[in-house]
């Protein structure tokens, strides 16, 4: 299967800081691929280059097997890219419904037309097999922390979006949301999204994951079935970059 | 899963109970919305009502209505500025200059009304421009730019009308706006209309709601609503057609303060720009979170530039009001108490000073508490300085309640 969205010898430089050396990744329709990595990997930079926000410094960003130039955020929303990033960018004076379509408002003339709104966030939300809230139209401030991050995954999918990041979406959460978030992750993936799951947690990548994709100190350690390989592998490449066939040798993609 | 209770779309249908204990529990919550404005209009009225018997004659309804016009239409616009968090501590005294620009094109000029109009309200436009643009450009905080403003202004005022004499207003359209009324008749259609126009939103609503599939307002609660309005709406038309000249048959003083209409436009179509076009919606996501407004798309700098726009040009308006009811402009029209009465009265009426949470409703009932306080305090025969006092301690009390209320919500969760 061609990956929807695959990244070829990326390399970006903050100043004199390399951030990313040589970085290829791809992530398939249908798929949660894992994207793990100590602090400092270049996780957060390589899905900021993804969606837009920084602009690369040499590499090939390929979509749906075309090359594609990204120059800002908006340029990836047009392909179908949602980043839910770790603060999740809800309005707590909002309710559900006004905050999936926030800056994207269906209008009649100039009136907003909220019932139009309502009823595909209901679809959306029901499509997804939350059943967590009381009412749409409740205020956000009033949600859980995994309630909150179901909104922002919902908001992320409202747009016929293709590829999905999350960017750490169950770090602040306790077990039973965590397993919620995860079974959401999973369902999405199911429906042939393309799922990027960023997650310093084993358990929950091991538990959704199709593919780990392991970044180390700024380059791709190795992209991986999550079926080929056990914890301690994974923990390996991620803390010296390489667990005996797998990963860098000297620095170097094997 | 601890809190699942049903899908989305099959959300149990609202009753009135339902509809009450929803509202119940929000006020346990910490949002209590217009409850204290509600309640304190209440308590004062019945003091005042008690103490001076004078407070309850129609003459002084109508005066009620008209002093506290100005500051409520102040109050209104400054509910757009304190929607994201800011503030306009300037608005009074532009109101002042807009006052000023008026009375000047009027009187020296001998301009029509309409054109001085147009004038003192594109003044105001300008003044929330300039300010707006300050604010969001030069990312200095709206406190300090709108305290420069409010002594700069103070200084235009001066200026404007040369050093301190008071130009007096006879143009009879300006006048009118705050010291004649609408025939009787006049405002008893203008209140049907009202009510007839309210009643038909709120059904159609419905209606095409529970076409849909979705969850809409059950009649009795629509019925409820619409009932009150027009009890409210009824009482006070009545009042106000009552004959309250003192010697009728010199002079008849009969009707609803042309004022009256003017605020209720404003409030509806404030109202209609909060909650039912995308503007409105995305001035409440600035307020509450700017960051996740700005990365929904949102052009964040435009939107605190608009604000401070439609807040100075309702300061203007306000201005008209004032010099209409004072029949005159002088370096005083828009200072001293004028700017901290609308802040008061945004604030009592359950705007929040945080940002994010506010309505145009709640500048009038605010406003209307305002007002009560100075009328009732001046019948009782009081001074300044108490009633400065008295406002201030009321100004501070509804901060408290608001960030009380703030504090409650951190606490149930609710924010």
């Amino acid at each position: 299967m061609t990956p929807v969205l695959e990244l070829r010898g990326i390399d970006k430089s903050f100043g004199p800081v390399q951030v990313l050396h040589d970085v290829d990744f791809s992530v398939h329709p249908g798929e949660v691929t894992a994207l793990v990595g100590d602090n400092g990997a270049g996780k957060s930079t390589l899905v900021k280059c993804i969606g837009g926000i920084h602009a690369v410094d040499s590499g090939e960003y390929f979509f749906d097997g075309k090359t594609v130039q990204i120059n800002s955020p908006r340029d990836a929303a047009e392909l179908g890219i949602e980043i839910v990033y770790q603060d999740l960018a809800l309005c707590d004076n909002l309710d559900i419904v006004q905050n999936m379509f926030l800056g994207r408002e269906h209008r009649r003339g100039i009136v907003l037309d909220e019932d139009t709104m309502e009823e595909m966030a209901a679809r959306t939300l029901e499509s997804l097999s939350v059943r967590t809230v009381k009412s749409i139209r409740q205020h956000v401030s009033s949600l859980s922390g995994g309630q909150r991050q179901t909104v922002a995954i919902a908001k992320a999918v409202l747009w016929n979006s293709k590829v999905v990041i999350l960017d750490e979406p169950t770090a602040a959460l306790g077990v039973a949301q965590t397993a919620q978030v995860l079974e959401l992750v999973r369902r999405l993936a199911d429906q042939g999204l393309a799922v990027v799951l960023i997650s310093h947690n084993m358990n929950d990548v091991f538990a959704v994951s199709d593919r780990i994709a392991a970044l180390y100190l700024g380059r791709m350690a190795a992209q991986v079935r999550t079926s080929d390989v056990t914890h301690a592998q994974v923990v390996e490449l991620i803390t010296s970059g390489r667990s005996g066939d797998l990963g860098l040798t000297n620095g170097v993609s094997a | 899963m601890t809190d699942t209770i049903a899908s989305p779309r099959a959300t149990e249908a609202p009753t009135i109970s339902g509809s009450v204990r929803g509202y119940a529990e929000r006020v346990r919550g910490g949002d209590m919305g217009a409850l204290p404005a509600v309640f304190g209009l209440v308590v004062l009225c019945t003091v005042f009502s008690i103490l001076r018997p004078s407070f309850l004659t129609p003459g002084n309804f109508a005066n009620l209505l008209t002093q506290g016009a100005a500051i409520t239409v102040i109050a209104m616009g400054l509910v757009f500025v304190l929607l994201l968090g800011e503030i306009d501590l300037s608005a009074g005294f532009a109101s002042g200059v807009c006052a000023s620009v008026l009375a000047i094109l009027l009187t020296e000029q001998g301009l029509p009304w309409y054109v001085a109009v147009a004038a003192a309200i594109l003044t105001g436009v300008v003044i929330g421009a300039a300010l707006g643009t300050v604010v969001a450009k030069l990312g200095i905080p709206s406190f300090v730019v709108t305290l420069a403003a409010f002594l700069g202004f103070q200084g235009l005022v001066l200026l404007l009308v040369k050093g301190g004499t008071n130009i007096s207003i006879r143009d009879q359209t300006i006048v009118a706006i705050a010291n004649k009324y609408l025939p009787p008749v006049l405002g008893w259609a203008l209140l049907a209309l009202g009510v007839v126009g309210y009643a038909a939103l709120q059904l159609l609503r419905a209606r095409k709601r529970a076409s849909r599939g979705l969850v809409a307002d059950p009649i009795a609660l629509i019925a409820a609503r619409v009932g009150a309005l027009a009890v409210l709406g009824g009482v006070a038309v009545y009042i106000l057609n009552l004959e309250r000249s003192r010697n009728p048959a010199v002079v008849s003083l009969t009707g609803v303060p042309i004022v009256v209409p003017i605020i209720v436009l404003l409030l509806v179509l404030g109202t209609f720009v909060l909650r039912r076009t995308a503007y409105g919606r995305h001035l409440y996501a600035v307020g509450g979170n700017a960051e996740a407004a700005r990365r929904a798309g949102i052009n964040v700098d435009r939107m605190k530039i608009s604000a401070f726009v439609i807040c100075s040009g309702m300061a203007a308006v306000g201005g008209i009001i004032a010099a209409s009811r004072a029949s005159s402009v002088d370096p005083n029209t828009g200072g001293s108490n004028v700017l901290l009465y609308a802040v008061g009265a945004a604030v009592i009426g359950g705007t929040s000073l945080f940002g994010g949470k506010g309505r145009v409703l709640d500048a009038i009932l605010g406003g209307t508490v305002v007002a009560v306080i100075e009328n009732g305090m001046g019948l009782m025969g009081y001074s300044s300085g108490v009633k400065y006092v008295v406002t201030g301690a009321v100004l501070l009390l509804a901060a408290g309640v608001d960030a009380l209320s703030r504090k409650r919500a951190a606490a149930t969760g609710l924010r």
